[in-house]
């Protein structure tokens, strides 16, 4: 087997406040290959701060780790300036709402050709046919018109189709997805959905799906890890999750409504402290 | 307990149809969804009814009364709303008792510290959150606090706009408990718009599935598991959440 893409062990998160510090990750391991990881958990788990502080993006907060590996390159001892060149280019994030990080004010063609101008350093001719390619890679039919297009011209699903485009045309290794869809309609949702997992999947990308869509990450991912209160507390194949162990888990699944329950009250999550301790294989 | 029957409901900004000849009557008593993608409409419906917006074509009537014949205060005691997003609803400065408050010195209505203690006991918090500020709430409690708000009036109607997609599954399963347990108790009528046909499946009896400003079928609860819409559109967006929740 191949040495794994993404490699954490011991890995710690802590905020420094006015009233005390906040540990948000604690102590969380896992590796990630060539694969679709998905991390789920409601908000205050720390699942996005996890994702973040892969990319080092928490100027703020005090990270710490026995290993933080990507690629055999030891993340917390890397210097800025190499970080700069992995973020982006290889190591990127597609975030949850396209209104707020598209720049509001540039064509959206513009905006994924400056990925491929920065990263991949080639000339502006060459950038734009190569976003004009990536705009119909993400199935948006007429490349040509919406690349003159500005942010408030398209349509959510559209915005989110142009930030994987400009994410995955430096064709990086590893793709930080932080809610990816939970910003689009369910129609939209699992179009996108399909052209991420076929691009995934054909370029042999890592993807982390941070979300708190428990049915989205059984559909999408291979494995997921289940967080609370900063912690993994479970790891477990996408298939096996309605077979899940983990008190935790197993109420979050029973606190989802179904179409054709029984509407019966839903249960509600009692949150005991005992739910840190995580159950099954570590990864 | 008032039924709510709205006709031919059209409205347009500027040169642009936002709604065309929406109708649908909800039974005194009755959960009735709205759904259908973003921009389709819905929002606009329920901010119709609540005349938020005021220059719609068309009639709304609630308990049989045309809602524009109805004075400013009594529409307001038989129809409230309840948004999407807690954090932006409720006034930033305002403490929860000032927020509870204002509908009951507006109204004038009698007793009022009697109400603000039912009010938040029957959304399920304590009366020590009366001297608290949305900051110090969490999302769930927050929406409590705007559907206590909701219903200190007292309304028979309550418009609920995507009640619980700001919020987690813990906190949404939360939240549409209380919801039921009103409806139960109290005989409410609800209008609730969704996006998550399994929330309209858990709550509602019938709904209707709009796109581009139009109502294009009107189903029963029953009809969502077995996908019996007869519409194309409608077929695909229950088709797309039932490939949701089932899976590969």
């Amino acid at each position: 087997m191949t040495a794994p893409l993404l490699d954490l062990r011991g890995l710690s998160v802590l905020y420094p406040g006015e009233h005390g510090a906040t540990l948000a990750v604690d102590n969380v391991s896992f590796t990630l290959r060539r694969e679709k990881l998905g991390i789920v958990g409601e908000s205050g788990s720390g699942k996005s701060t996890l994702g973040r502080a892969l990319l080092r993006l928490l100027p703020q907060a005090r990270i710490t780790a026995e290993r933080m590996t990507f690629d055999g390159m030891d993340l917390l001892s890397l210097p800025e300036r190499a970080m700069r060149h992995l973020r982006g280019r290889r190591m990127s994030m597609i975030l949850q709402d396209p209104k707020f990080s598209l720049n509001p004010i540039r064509r959206v063609g513009d905006q994924v050709a400056e990925a491929c101008r920065i990263h991949l350093r080639c000339s502006r001719a060459e950038a734009r046919e190569r976003s004009l390619a990536m705009l119909e890679a993400v199935q948006i039919a007429d490349p040509r018109r919406v690349y003159h297009l500005y942010p408030h011209e398209v349509s959510g699903g559209m915005g989110q189709r142009i930030m994987i485009a400009m994410m995955l045309l430096p064709e990086p290794d590893l793709v930080i997805a932080d809610e990816p869809t939970s910003a689009l309609d369910v129609t939209v949702r699992l179009q996108v959905l399909r052209i991420l997992d076929r691009l995934v999947t054909e370029r042999g990308i890592g993807l982390l799906m941070i979300s708190h869509d428990l049915n989205l990450v059984r559909n999408f991912c291979d494995r997921v890890l289940i967080m609370y209160a900063g912690r993994v507390v479970e790891s477990l194949p996408a298939a096996d999750l309605e077979r899940a162990r983990h008190p935790y888990t197993q109420a979050l699944l029973a606190a989802q409504p179904r179409i054709g329950g029984d509407r019966s009250p839903l249960k509600v999550p009692e949150r005991r402290a005992d739910w840190k301790e995580p159950i099954g294989p570590q990864p | 307990m008032k039924p709510v029957d709205v006709e031919d409901l059209s409205i347009r900004l500027g040169d642009v149809p936002i709604l065309s000849g929406i109708g649908f009557s909800v039974a005194a008593g009755e959960c009735f969804g709205l759904v259908g993608e973003s921009g389709s409409g819905k929002s606009t419906v329920l901010r119709c009814i609540a005349q938020l917006m005021v220059h719609w074509q068309g009639r709304i009537r609630i308990g049989g009364t045309d809602i524009r014949r109805m004075p400013l205060q009594e529409r307001c005691r038989s129809v409230q709303m309840v948004f999407q997003d807690p954090y932006g609803s409720l006034h930033p400065r305002q403490s929860v008792r000032t927020a509870l408050s204002e509908p009951i010195r507006i109204h004038r209505l009698d007793r009022p510290q009697e109400r603000l203690e039912r009010a938040l006991t029957e959304v399920g918090l304590p009366l020590h959150f009366l001297d608290r500020f949305p900051h110090q709430l969490s999302g769930g409690q927050r929406q409590r606090v705007a559907i206590a708000r909701a219903l200190i009036l007292e309304p028979a109607v309550l418009l609920l706009d995507e009640p619980t997609s700001a919020l987690d599954v813990s906190v949404q399963a939360e939240v549409l408990n209380l919801l039921s347990e009103l409806r139960r108790r109290r005989g409410f009528t609800y209008v609730m718009v969704s996006h998550d046909l399994a929330v309209i499946d858990h709550m509602c009896d019938r709904l209707a599935v709009m796109q581009a400003g139009r109502i294009v079928e009107i189903l029963d609860r029953a009809a969502l598991i077995g996908n019996g819409a007869r519409h194309p559109y409608a077929r695909q967006l229950i088709e797309a959440s039932l490939e949701h929740e089932r899976g590969r």
